[in-house]
């Protein structure tokens, strides 16, 4: 796997090109407080709607707060839940997929509940979670989760469909071997690769929702600077200070547009099939 | 053909099963007291078992989900917290401006995306093609409220080419409609255009090494009757049934651009549901869209028969 992964990086652009800027956006994310003189929080009336400039690099927004600064804090946010959600849904959506294949009474059943789920707009399902169960970071990632779900064990089940007729699946079942250690040993590793390419889609996915529910007002609490509050609040005087919403959106584009790139790049390096798919 | 609709109903009604179910149970398993959450942050503890012996919260479960969808089936989603009108009624009174803007954007997105598709398909590996396929990327990527202030900036507030917000009925004359729709239908539309070239082209190659079309082109056929009729067509299926599953991302899309743009949909009624803690609304609102998500789905199988009368169900 580590060998693939090498192989991945170092002979497609898309993966470095799209790793890279995250990797920037990481370190950004992490050393947040050092890359700015102000507070994400304070409240500086005196300075409200400022343009960018020297000393407010992209503005102050109606409370004369520091959009960058509350930018580079919003980034930390952005990640934090898009790899949260990413690795439950995952981890979630690969066993319900794994059972829904390999057992097949619980097939029919266990599909048509992930088919209902995804009937139902995920943005949708999402506001309705969120205003039920109040703002907080939980209630979020809970709300991004569930409709990724049945999308992975849809894509988990369809690995196992096609593995478990394979040969050497069929030897093992032959010698006896205890159903979880086939679903373990043999069929799991096969899930592998298409999940990681699937969990960059759902970073970029996540991402986008949480900013999508911020900005509905249906998101994290107002307090907390994420790219969808800013936006959010710079909404009401968007003609007069129109750097409070271009600033965050633009970080949010390029975030999105990486992991996309770098998705795209691990798709063709981890699953040739799927790119003679798509014809790219 | 009615042996097909019928049958197709029938895989519909589990999936709405599951849809009811699922919401039903949203408001009833989640933490906090459902009456409570119905009635809002403003009420007093007797509006709450008001309500509650209104809803027959207080009974057990399963009577409650027999009665919720006996309701439903008789097309009553509830009362609104708020303005106590029938939901079904506020969310038919948004119906106009929600149905505009998403035809405006499938027409559009459509008219634009296919010959693009096709075109990049035909020139394969060229520039143009290598364009188009970073385009649908960056529309991929691009968020469409942030999209959606980028036109406004440019085109309303620079240029002043649109107005930048509102909504005007069609049926106050075409130009009116137009002028207002026009920017949020751009905006909207930018991530169908990025699906709909992808899969265009996607599906023009496949179809463009077959054996007919170099049979076609052999026997001296124009390259547009070529590409028109005997590619085109074969690649229908897949361009088709993208749509259907573009119809799951237009709703979440509708809702966000009527934020922005201002527009008196049933995405704002369901912002501003949320401002206002009406469940109700919210709820219904899902309910209905996932109704049409299913509908929508189902109208596309049954337009594959007859866009390809080999496929047999």
């Amino acid at each position: 796997m580590r060998q693939v992964f090498r192989h991945a990086a170092f002979r497609n652009p898309s993966v470095l090109i799209g790793g890279g800027i995250l990797l920037v956006l990481l370190i950004v994310a992490l050393v947040a407080p050092l890359l700015t003189e102000h507070d994400p929080g304070t409240i500086a009336p005196r300075f409200r709607l400022r343009g960018p400039s020297d000393q407010f690099l992209m503005g102050t927004d109606m409370l004369g707060r520091d959009v960058w600064t509350r930018v580079v804090h919003g980034a930390r946010i952005s990640l934090l839940v898009s790899t949260v959600v990413a690795s439950i849904s995952i981890s979630i959506g690969l066993l319900i997929g794994l059972v829904a294949g390999y057992i097949r009474w619980l097939d029919g059943p266990m599909m048509r509940a992930m088919d209902g789920i995804m009937a139902i707009p995920g943005i949708l399902l999402a506001i309705a979670l969120v205003s039920l169960s109040g703002a907080s970071l939980l209630t979020v990632i809970v709300a991004i989760v569930i409709p990724e779900i049945p999308r992975v064990a849809r894509l988990v089940r369809g690995v196992v469909l096609s593995i478990r007729e394979e040969p050497y699946v069929e030897a093992a079942v032959g010698l006896g071997t205890p159903t979880p250690k086939i679903l373990i040993q043999h069929i799991l590793p096969n899930t592998i690769a298409p999940l990681i390419v699937q969990g960059t889609y759902i970073c970029a996915s996540a991402i986008l929702v949480e900013a999508i529910l911020s900005f509905l007002g249906a998101g994290l609490p107002p307090e907390i600077p994420t790219w969808g509050n800013i936006i959010a609040e710079g909404r009401a005087v968007f003609q007069r200070a129109p750097w409070i919403i271009l600033f965050p959106g633009g970080f949010l584009a390029v975030t999105i547009l990486a992991v996309n790139i770098l998705g795209d790049g691990l798709r063709d390096t981890l699953d040739p099939r799927m790119k003679k798919r798509l014809g790219a | 053909m009615l042996r097909l609709v019928l049958s197709r109903l029938l895989a519909a009604i589990p999936v709405m099963g599951v849809v009811a179910i699922f919401v039903f149970l949203l408001l009833r398993l989640s933490p906090g007291d459902p009456a409570a959450i119905l009635a809002g942050d403003t009420a007093t503890p007797e509006i709450i078992a008001e309500i509650r012996a209104d809803l027959g919260l207080d009974r057990p479960i399963p009577e409650q989900f027999v009665t919720w969808i006996g309701q439903l089936a008789q097309g009553d989603l509830g009362k609104s917290v708020l303005s106590k009108q029938p939901v079904t009624m506020m969310i038919s009174q948004r119906v106009e401006p929600t149905m505009s803007l998403a035809l405006t954007t499938l027409i559009f997105a459509i008219v634009v995306a296919v010959p693009m598709g096709i075109l990049a398909a035909w020139k394969q590996g060229s520039w143009f093609d290598r364009g188009i396929m970073a385009l649908s990327v960056a529309g991929f990527s691009i968020p469409v409220f942030v999209l959606g202030y980028i036109m406004v900036y440019v085109f309303s507030m620079k240029l002043d080419l649109f107005p930048a917000q509102g909504f005007a009925s069609i049926r106050d004359g075409l130009p009116g409609f137009l002028e207002r729709i026009a920017l949020p239908t751009v905006t909207l539309s930018f991530i169908y255009i990025a699906l709909f070239a992808r899969i265009t082209r996607t599906a023009m190659l496949e179809v463009l090494n077959e054996d007919y079309i170099r049979t076609a082109h052999a026997k001296g056929l124009k390259e547009r009757v070529v590409l028109v009729k005997h590619a085109l067509r074969n690649a229908a299926i897949p361009i088709v049934s993208v749509i259907g599953i573009g119809f799951a991302l237009l709703i979440g899309g509708v809702v966000i651009t009527e934020t922005v743009f201002n527009i008196p949909g049933i995405g704002r009624l369901v912002v501003d549901a949320v401002l206002g803690r009406d469940y109700p609304i919210i709820q219904g609102v899902i309910l209905v869209f996932s109704g049409v998500y299913v509908l929508i789905n189902l109208a596309i199988d049954i337009a594959y028969v007859l866009l390809d009368p080999r496929i047999r169900y």
